[in-house]
């Protein structure tokens, strides 16, 4: 099985070839397609803690006679946190509706919502309701936005309480 | 003839011996994919530290940065470094992968093994890790659908309080995070991964870090070659308003994430935990009895250490004498790490048949294998001996792994089977020629791919007078053949068997020193 050098060397030539069309075939490609053409993308990201599932209780005397002295705290706050529910809409059709229990043990904590919606390209009008607070029938966020959708835009809906509602970018 | 090799091994044995036919045994890439991985790393290392220099981490203008590299550095250079430390990261995985493969393919990954297995499992996705970092930092589009996509695995896991995708979205990215990944891919992962690879090593004795010169330059040349031919290219800047359409994806590092299109970030950690759990515990599927540890005479031993230095799996070490002997040490074998090869028999210089018997009648060396003993394989050596007919009387000594002897039998030919021709004390081969022999042939696994890593080469040198215990010069080596050779080399062993069976007939008719030098050899 001995080579003379120049066929070994031409052999080992073809053996580095073979080995850098490996890495040149797949370094870069084969492409991946993440969006068909003729479409856009609204992403819904928010985090968002829902109101008290009831209202807070002033403790009676009495009441907070029963409690360890350190734990007399004159309100009785509930943990646990609403449902958060959300509605997408876009052109008076409902593209996302979403229902988010609130995670953890005690069900107190903030929901995280990250969504992505592939849409036509072109003009629409998007409207976005969110109902965190089981205390109150209906939405106590409602906010609408029209945008110009090119191809492979992206509409970022935001929801920022501090500033008291949706966000569009 | 043993039984048929399996179709895994039989690819790797087919694709070894093309590479034998191609590089030469010395340069094999396969018997130095370990090496060569470090060789990939070192590339990267060095031209990453380049990049480095020049490279902006933050968001805004690492892209501009990288392109100003890529285009305004005087020669190339900066392109040509860029496409190096890509192509070198990705022929890294090439020879990761192969490397699992043959350790996979030639049952080298179970019994004492499974510790370098296991640690290997992690050690290749901390490189994975280290790729996905560094085509983060560039903050292309690819970035961007690199941070997206792993945003979305992470936020499935329940690490972060807040969503880490969000992070990428219009308006919240920030260069607190640019500056986290240049920490991470720049020092923290490397370091973490050379730590890793300490442990993937540990149990392994004279590990090799440097590649053949030859085959070293080889690759740097292709891959310079390949680097200027097809200059490593960046995606359009990150455009938070638009989402990436056309990845052109590096699939040694980035395969896992267009699985999001169509599975659930839970699915792919579920694959992704199965796939790494499955392959950790594969080592014990089934688990592999390597057979009796080695023992210890003290008696025998006078603690020289040269089984300690032989053996492969750090199995044996030195202590202080605790017999009394006159003898500084004494060594000591860790049964856990023992892989019973036998090899430390071999190495051991009291193992030689020409010892007298003591009084409790038979063959004692300083290390032995209790399921095959220096004595044993001696007195099967004699049986042999007895039962030889006919002119070039020939024994062979083959091992357990390589091709059977079994097929070389006739009147005229008997075997020896050992656990490993390493086992075998090269006095085992004068013995032999002194008591009826013409010839012997010593026939273990391909050189270069010892089952146990050193056996062959050991017994090699031992053969040649280079390694002790060596062989005595006075013995004629041109009586003695070295073949190499797996369960699929049965034409060209027979062929080089042949040879040599006439070479001793050529020999018994005109006599020539005693004190030849050379072996013969495959």
């Amino acid at each position: 099985m001995t080579k003379t050098p120049a066929i070994r060397y031409l052999l080992q030539a073809v053996n580095l070839f073979l080995f850098m069309a490996l890495i040149a075939a797949f370094s870069a490609g084969p492409t991946v397609k993440q969006l068909d053409d003729g479409l856009a993308v609204v992403t819904l990201a928010f985090g968002h803690a829902g109101q008290p599932v009831s209202a807070c209780h002033v403790r009676t005397p009495d009441e907070l006679a029963a409690l360890a002295p350190n734990m007399r705290a004159p309100m009785d706050c509930p943990r646990e946190r609403s449902i958060i529910k959300v509605e997408l809409e876009m052109d008076g059709k409902v593209i996302l509706d979403l229902t988010i229990p609130p995670p953890g043990a005690f069900k107190d904590q903030g929901v995280d919502v990250y969504q992505n919606v592939e849409v036509p390209v072109g003009r629409h009008e998007f409207t976005v309701r969110m109902n965190d607070n089981a205390l109150v029938d209906g939405y106590t966020y409602t906010d609408s936005y029209t945008a110009d959708l090119g191809p492979a835009q992206l509409l970022f809906i935001d929801f920022n309480q501090r500033i008291g509602g949706f966000t569009f970018n | 003839m043993k039984s048929s090799v399996n179709p895994i091994k039989r690819v790797y044995l087919h694709l070894e011996e093309w590479f034998n036919l191609s590089f030469g045994k010395e340069w094999n890439p396969l018997y130095h994919l370990g090496p060569l991985t470090f060789f990939f790393f070192w590339i990267a290392l060095i031209s990453g530290l380049y990049l480095y220099i020049f490279f902006n981490t933050t968001v805004e203008h690492a892209h501009a940065s990288l392109e100003t590299i890529v285009n305004d550095h005087v020669l190339g250079i900066g392109s040509l470094m860029r496409s190096l430390h890509r192509y070198a990261s990705d022929a890294a995985i090439i020879t990761i992968l192969l490397h699992i493969f043959r350790e996979f393919s030639q049952d080298r990954y179970r019994g004492t093994r499974w510790y370098s297995w296991f640690t290997g499992i992690p050690t290749l996705w901390m490189v994975v890790l280290l790729g996905i970092t560094g085509y983060w930092m560039v903050w292309d589009e690819l970035a961007l659908y690199v941070s997206m996509s792993a945003s979305h695995l992470l936020d499935a896991l329940p690490i972060f309080s807040d969503s880490m995708a969000r992070n990428f979205l219009p308006g919240n990215l920030s260069d607190r995070f640019s500056t986290l990944l240049a920490f991470l891919h720049l020092l923290g992962q490397p370091m973490f991964l050379i730590f890793m690879l300490w442990f993937h090593v540990k149990r392994l004795t004279h590990v090799e870090v440097s590649a053949p010169k030859g085959l070293a330059i080889g690759c740097l040349i292709a891959l310079t070659a390949l680097s200027i031919y097809m200059p490593a290219q960046s995606h359009a800047p990150v455009n938070l308003s638009k989402v990436p359409t056309e990845i052109h994806l590096d699939w040694f590092y980035l395969n896992i994430f267009p699985l999001l299109q169509y599975w659930s970030p839970g699915e792919i950690w579920l694959l992704v935990a199965g796939v790494t759990t499955f392959m950790l515990f594969m080592p014990w599927l089934p688990k592999k009895n390597e057979g009796t540890p080695a023992v210890v005479n003290l008696e025998h031993c006078n603690g020289c250490g040269q089984c300690v230095f032989d053996c492969p799996f750090d199995a044996i070490s030195l202590q202080a004498r605790t017999d009394g002997a006159k003898w500084k040490s004494e060594v000591i074998v860790h049964p856990e790490l023992c892989a019973a090869c036998g090899i430390c028999t071999g190495s051991c210089p009291s193992s030689t048949p020409f010892r007298k018997k003591k009084e409790e009648g038979s063959l004692k060396t300083g290390i032995d294998m209790p399921e095959l003993t220096l004595d044993t394989f001696k007195q099967q050596t004699d049986e042999v001996l007895g039962k030889l007919t006919g002119d070039n009387k020939i024994v062979a000594f083959g091992c357990k792994h390589g091709y059977d002897i079994e097929a070389f039998s006739a009147a005229n030919v008997g075997t020896v089977h050992l656990f490993c021709t390493g086992m075998m004390p090269a006095s085992l081969a004068e013995y032999a020629l002194k008591n009826g022999a013409d010839g012997v042939v010593i026939s273990g696994c391909r050189s270069g791919d010892c089952y146990y890593r050193f056996g062959n080469h050991w017994m090699d040198l031992r053969i040649h007078g280079e390694r002790q215990p060596a062989l005595r010069p006075r013995v004629d080596r041109e009586r003695i053949k070295i073949l190499g050779g797996a369960e699929v080399d049965g034409k060209r062993l027979h062929k080089q068997f042949k040879l040599f069976h006439d070479s001793l007939t050529q020999k018994t008719a005109t006599p020539s020193s005693a004190t030849a030098k050379e072996v013969n050899h495959d």
